[in-house]
């Protein structure tokens, strides 16, 4: 689906961070994670970023994102025209920039549909559009569900509480299949997946995109790739996307191992 | 933490201001001839002065409890002013009577005087400083032989019922705080519904306490006959001062024979500001006695104010298959401190209790539940569950829970549940990252965790508590 005419969603330019604080962590703050990240997805396109463990590719989804943690200190973001740095994290996710998390919290007593239909209201109201009441919402969640193969008795229960880690994750696509992002960051969506979870999240993200969104998949592994075809792989490495190559990188990756290009850059 | 939040940390308490209005009060401090006073500013009865003095005395040989989980420096109980009464220019003869100072300083609160604005059909007793104001819905409510009027009034027109339940649940000298309020109460609610009768409307009672340096020591009396029910709400706000206040009152229940008392209460007394400065000690000691048999008394409370809350609404279950409940939430934040919790009490056969108690801590305070469930010796095939959660908001705040299980019954089944949680800041970033505001997210939290107690609040009240949640944590994540 590469189509360089296509509307430019995503244009990172240079972007520095580092580590705002970390909660309970001494002397950690300060430390610079990226060093200098540049990035460009236009709609329709499905990227990848590889890398290996503390190259900075979940540090980078969070950044985009506006977790506190993180404090830019150089570059620039923006994102469908606007200064992505410039927004507090719930208007940039309004904007319609989506992060499924790596670890999804479990946030007790708190409904999984109540949580849905406030976010989706919450969109809604941003748009300029109708908010839906509990029984509207009911029908668009009942077809939503479907897409990620989920029972109808998860939307009853409290938001990820006792689910497990395949069911965790099908819960962030539920999310981003209701809320229907322009951009949506996958972090590590498919580490702990079986791989029927694994086929049902990736068929989850399939369905959802169009020519009018796109999808950054943050992995370790060739084997989501498998089932989300990207349009671009990109290796990071020491806070900096290294590479840059088609599909066959990927697989070169898994082949070879991080080391050669590591070397090369 | 973002601009907004900041501002709304410091959101003022927004019932703090005071009412000019002329009041005419004893000269503070304690002492027989101030208890003579108020008795005969009350133009009292004998024997209820003797009941006073009597209390007064019993105070004396008294010890301040200090088990309770909370701190605070040594009150001055000589510097406390006893009595404190808006000064009447004449005797009302209606409503439309009272001070319009008065009325629209309880307009600014929300709660209306005017019997013609009160769309929501609840009967209000507004106790204002230390007398009651002005009681609304009497005359309907006494075609049906329901008495709803102030502690006063009561003293005067029903003194046999007052004399024959008052300290009948609530001894006079059965604790420190008891008994200061025996000698001292002032004014208060009384409520009795006949034998037979459902009343109608929720009945209500709104608290101020406006003049500075004054305590409030109000009596709460509910008599439910045989086969009645009653609902019963109660709300407190107090004006921002930098010094402490003392409320200790009692409030008593009697439900006899297959009665239902519901007891609710939202209280939101000034709470000092951030750094712990003024607030209001609310020393309290509630108990209902389920009297007769399949009696049932239910207590829900919401606290979210007070600098320091030591208070345990209790049952005593005396009747045979009579229930006790209690459902509670209590918030702290800044530097407030709760120790709160309930007493049931198993005395007859096939006696239930519950207790749902749910505390949320934020800013550097304290929060402990402190519960006890005692089956008697007699108290066969008695019934408890207990359920204590808590909740921390930040890392500066403490939860505390002191359950306390006494059986001396082999065949009562006894339950207790406890869990605690937190709000961190991966849940505030997950809700902001699905678009979702701070305030809505911490909204949805605490009442994600607080439901199984809101569902037991009337309507508006558990509108209001919700709000009132909301408001106070705001800013206290992050």
């Amino acid at each position: 689906m590469i189509n360089k005419g296509s509307k430019v969603l995503l244009e990172v330019k240079n972007l520095r961070a580092e580590i705002a604080r970390v909660a309970g962590v001494a002397g950690v703050a300060g430390i610079e994670i990226l060093k200098g990240v540049n990035l460009t997805v236009r709609a329709g396109e499905v990227h990848a970023i590889m890398g290996i463990n503390g190259s900075g590719k979940s540090t980078f989804s969070k950044v985009l994102a506006g977790h506190p943690d993180y404090a830019v200190t150089g570059g620039s973001a923006m994102f469908e025209g606007r200064d992505l740095f410039s927004l507090e994290p719930e208007e940039r996710a309004r904007a319609g920039l989506f992060l499924a998390f790596q670890y999804p919290v479990e946030i007790p007593g708190v409904s999984n549909s109540a949580l849905l239909r406030l976010a989706y209201n919450t969109l809604q109201t941003e748009r300029g559009l109708e908010e839906l009441d509990p029984l509207e919402f009911d029908d668009l969640i009942q077809e939503k569900i479907k897409i990620v193969e989920m029972d109808p008795s998860f939307l009853g229960r409290s938001v990820n509480e006792g689910f497990s880690g395949g069911e965790k994750k099908r819960n962030e696509i539920l999310q981003m299949a209701v809320l229907e992002p322009r951009l949506a960051i996958l972090d590590e969506t498919d580490s702990g997946l079986d791989i029927d979870a694994l086929r049902i999240v990736a068929k989850g993200v399939n369905t959802l995109l169009t020519s009018d969104n796109a999808v950054v998949m943050v992995t370790h592994y060739q084997r989501l790739l498998n089932y989300i075809v990207p349009d671009y792989v990109h290796v990071m490495d020491g806070g900096r996307i290294v590479r840059t190559g088609g599909k066959e990188l990927a697989l070169e990756l898994e082949a070879r191992g991080y080391d050669w290009v590591r070397a090369a850059a | 933490m973002s601009t907004a939040l900041h501002n709304l940390v410091n959101q003022p308490y927004k019932h703090g201001f005071v009412t000019d209005i002329e009041t005419e009060a004893v000269p503070k401090g304690l002492n027989e001839d101030v208890i003579r006073m108020i008795s005969k500013k009350k133009e009292e009865p004998e024997w209820l002065l003797e009941f006073r003095l009597a209390a007064y005395r019993h105070w004396l040989t008294m010890e301040e409890p200090a088990w309770a989980n909370v701190s605070y420096p040594r009150i001055d109980f000589q510097e406390i002013i006893y009595f404190a009464q808006p000064k009447p220019k004449k005797q009302l003869a209606s409503m439309d009577e009272v001070d319009p100072e008065l009325r629209r300083t309880f307009e600014k609160l929300g709660v209306p005087l005017h019997e013609q604005k009160l769309m929501t059909g609840v009967a209000v007793d507004v106790i204002f400083d230390s007398v009651s104001v002005t009681t609304t819905y009497k005359a309907k409510l006494a075609e049906i032989g329901i008495i709803f009027c102030s502690f006063s009034e009561a003293v005067h027109e029903y003194p046999e019922l007052v004399k024959q339940y008052l300290g009948s649940v609530v001894p006079a000298g059965d604790n420190f705080y008891a008994a200061l309020n025996s000698a001292v109460f002032t004014d208060g609610s009384f409520c009795f519904i006949p034998k037979g009768t459902q009343c109608p409307m929720d009945l209500s009672t709104y608290f101020r306490i406006n003049t500075e340096g004054s305590g409030q020591f109000e009596r709460t009396l509910i008599i439910a006959e045989e086969g009645s029910s009653v609902c019963y709400l109660e709300g407190c706000t107090a004006p921002q001062f930098d010094t402490n206040q003392l409320h200790a009152a009692v409030v008593e229940l009697v439900a006899l024979d297959n009665a239902d008392i519901k007891y609710s209460t939202v209280q939101n007394w000034y709470a000092g500001d951030e750094n712990g400065k003024g607030g209001i000690y609310n020393f309290v000691t509630k108990r209902g006695l389920c009297k007769g048999v399949n009696s049932k008394i239910s207590w829900t409370q919401v606290e979210t104010g007070s600098a320091i809350t030591w208070k345990y609404p209790s049952c005593v279950l005396l009747g045979d298959n009579s229930t006790g409940e209690f459902y509670s939430v209590a918030l702290t934040n800044h530097l407030q401190q709760a120790d709160t919790g309930t007493k049931m009490i198993h005395v007859g056969k096939n006696t239930r209790s519950k207790i749902i108690a749910k505390g949320i801590s934020a800013g550097r305070s304290s929060n402990s539940y402190r519960g006890l469930v005692k089956v008697g010796s007699r108290a066969a095939g008695a019934r408890n569950y207990s359920q204590c959660d808590s909740m921390l908001i930040g890392d500066r705040c403490v939860a505390n829970t002191f359950p306390t299980i006494d059986v001396q019954n082999t065949t009562a089944t006894i339950e207790h549940e406890a869990s605690t949680s937190k709000i961190g800041e991966d849940q505030m970033f997950f809700f902001a990252q699905r678009g979702i505001g701070s305030e809505e997210a911490i909204s949805m939290i605490i009442n994600g965790f607080c439901k199984d107690v809101f569902v037991h609040l009337p309507m508006e009240f558990a509108v209001e508590a919700t709000k009132l949640l909301g408001l106070k944590l705001e800013g206290s994540v992050g």
